[in-house]
């Protein structure tokens, strides 16, 4: 049963994004006009987030670790690896 | 409880604050560190107010209002895609376009100003002009259309949806009834005298029911004389012209409706707008008026006149009249007051916002107001002195050259007027009048309770209910026919872009269960619709917790 609150819930979600982004005033084909834009740049985020968040976060840790460090000599390295 | 002075605007709270404070420095003092406590009811004399006036006019949190832009936005985005469409070809025209031969001249349609029109307005068209077949009263019943070309046609499929609870129609004291027995001298007088006048009331258009009819309101007003007229719309903007020309000033509120605006200009005067209900603008204005005089030749103004409605329409609020009336008298300016919406249905006994604040109708020095909402019939009436009355029977060109109302409307705003004040015999006019006070409250506390928005006075029957995003506006209206219920809703052009609402005018020919009916659907919908923007409201449910409230207490 959990199932069916859990659908009815996402599609009362789903309304509500129509309300507010005025979809539902839209006839079929600018809503798919509409959906597929916003569903393209979604995924554009998502994948730009996939491959840039791990080397942002592992550069940011190299970085803060040669700061915490004692040595005064040492270089900024920061290796950037594809 | 909440506190209700919590969601007054800026000003009425600090106005009330400042005037307790005034009655502690004089009259109220301080005996062995005790106060002398005031009345608990309303506020003791030396303030202008015999009863609380609270209004409401609360902001929704900023998240709405960025939605609401969010919204516009993309509906402004699709609208220039599909004219864009429309106009390389790829899409039908169905508005109106020149012919082949003239598309050089000079055009006569210009496509970007109905922008709005075309491309948000069309879509949600469906809300609007819908026929009905039957007396609007409490219940009514429509026809049913539907759309093939999303709402640039309709046709109607001939089914007719019946009972549909009336929350639209303007009829505040249910005197829009056909009952054979209220409606025996009408059909007596429509025997009598047909339908048509075929004159204007100079010519040969005023018949006797016209006479009586002055005089019942002149009466019903307690005033010296009164006219008529057979449009509403046309008694403001045909008047005013009348009453006011060049080298006059004119005063009116931001909200006023367009028969006020249009006589106005019409007029011929300078108008300038004063915030809404504002006092502080308003006696500014008047100040500026009265020092600077004329623009450019500083001379004195002929005449300064303040325009003002005693409901707005819109809002739901009541104009403050005792601190204009004094406002008046300090500054010796003219009041004219449209009591459209008031006229029957606030006042103790229906007599309007003059009877509301319990302030003498002299002091107003033209009352104007409208026979179409709470007496079921149409046309308007401006009263007020003998000398005015006279001067309008002359010179206004209502009486000129418009038709004069027909008799068996006069008849019926005769009857109605009569049932009002008791003049038949029966109570049944104050029991209409107490019955839509009692509905009034109803409705409105129980949708505050809700956590709605609602704008306006506690005690206007008419009752905007605030949506705020485009989208919901269609939605809204088409689920509530869909549960049998008929209402308005109000977009841009009418109210500010952000604001969209949706308008109730309760009547009192509306039973209880009606209004439960409503309030539960209306829950149900705000629920589904999330429009409970409210920060104020109490629990969504209170009569669940009464019961152990009582024990509590114990």
């Amino acid at each position: 049963m959990d199932i069916k609150n859990m659908k009815n819930y996402l599609y009362w979600l789903f309304c509500q994004f129509e309300l507010i982004t005025c979809s539902y005033l839209m006839e079929p084909w600018e809503k798919v006009l509409f959906y597929t834009f916003n569903i393209t740049m979604l995924f554009m985020v998502l994948y730009t987030a996939y491959i840039y968040v791990p080397i942002h976060i592992s550069t940011a840790f190299q970085f803060s670790r040669i700061l915490c460090s004692k040595h005064e000599t040492t270089y900024l390295v920061v290796i950037w690896t594809f | 409880m909440a506190n209700p002075n919590a969601v007054c605007n800026g000003h009425l709270h600090h106005h009330h604050h400042q005037k307790q404070n005034n009655l502690l420095k004089s009259g109220i003092y301080k005996k062995n560190g005790i106060t002398k406590g005031m009345k608990k009811n309303g506020v003791s004399n030396g303030t202008l107010y015999k009863k609380t006036f609270i209004e409401h006019f609360e902001q929704a949190p900023m998240y709405v209002a960025v939605l609401t832009f969010l919204g516009f936005g993309v509906g402004t985005i699709f609208g220039y895609l599909r004219d864009f469409m429309r106009a390389w070809g790829l899409e039908k025209r169905h508005i109106a376009a020149e012919r082949e031969q003239q598309k050089d001249f000079v055009p006569l349609y210009q496509d970007f100003e109905n922008f709005y029109t075309r491309n948000l307005y069309m879509r949600i068209r469906d809300n609007w002009n819908r026929p009905i077949c039957s007396v609007p009263g409490p219940q009514f019943d429509l026809m049913e259309r539907v759309t093939d070309d999303y709402n640039w046609t309709f046709r109607f499929t001939g089914r007719i949806i019946k009972n549909v609870i009336n929350m639209g129609s303007y009829n505040y004291l249910g005197f829009a009834e056909t009952d054979v027995n209220a409606l025996k001298t009408v059909t007596i007088e429509l025997q009598k005298y047909g339908t048509g006048v075929c004159s204007t009331r100079q010519e040969m258009g005023t018949l006797d029911k016209h006479v009586e009819l002055e005089k019942l309101v002149a009466k019903f007003l307690g005033v010296e004389d009164a006219m008529v007229f057979g449009m509403g719309f046309a008694t403001n903007s045909m008047n005013i012209p009348a009453l006011v020309g060049k080298g006059c000033l004119i005063l009116s509120d931001e909200l006023n409706h367009t028969s006020l605006v249009l006589g106005a200009r019409l007029s011929g005067a300078t108008i300038r707008i004063f915030k809404h209900n504002n006092m502080q603008s308003l006696e500014k204005l008047l100040r500026d008026a009265i020092i600077y005089g004329q623009p450019r030749s500083h001379r004195a103004w002929r005449k300064i006149i303040i325009l003002v409605e005693g409901i707005y329409s819109m809002e739901g609020s009541i104009v403050r009249l005792p601190e204009i009336v004094s406002l008046k008298k300090k500054y010796k300016a003219y009041l004219y007051l449209d009591e459209a919406h008031s006229i029957g249905a606030v006042g103790a006994s229906g007599r309007g916002v003059v009877e509301y604040f319990g302030m003498n109708p002299d002091d107003v020095d033209v009352l104007m107001g409208t026979f179409t909402k709470s007496f079921g019939a149409a046309g308007g009436y401006i009263a007020g002195k003998k000398d005015l009355v006279d001067f309008l029977r002359t010179h206004s060109h209502s009486a000129v050259y418009a038709t004069s109302m027909c008799p068996p409307v006069a008849e019926q705003i005769i009857r109605a007027m009569k049932c009002l004040m008791g003049q038949d015999g029966t109570t049944q006019g104050l029991q209409r009048v107490r019955q839509l006070e009692k509905n009034t409250r109803y409705f409105r506390r129980r949708l505050h309770e809700m956590g709605f928005i609602i704008y306006g006075n506690d005690d206007s029957p008419v009752v905007p209910l605030l949506l705020y995003m485009p989208g919901k506006i269609g939605a809204f209206a088409r689920r509530m026919l869909e549960k049998n219920i008929g209402v308005v809703v109000v977009g841009f052009p009418a109210t500010p872009i952000t604001e969209s609402r949706a308008r109730f005018c309760v009547s009192a020919a509306h039973t209880r269960e009606m209004l439960d009916t409503v309030l539960n659907a209306l829950d149900e919908l705000g629920d589904f619709l999330q429009l409970k923007y409210s920060r104020y409201s109490k629990a969504s449910h209170p009569e669940l917790y009464e019961e152990t409230r009582l024990e509590l207490e114990d």
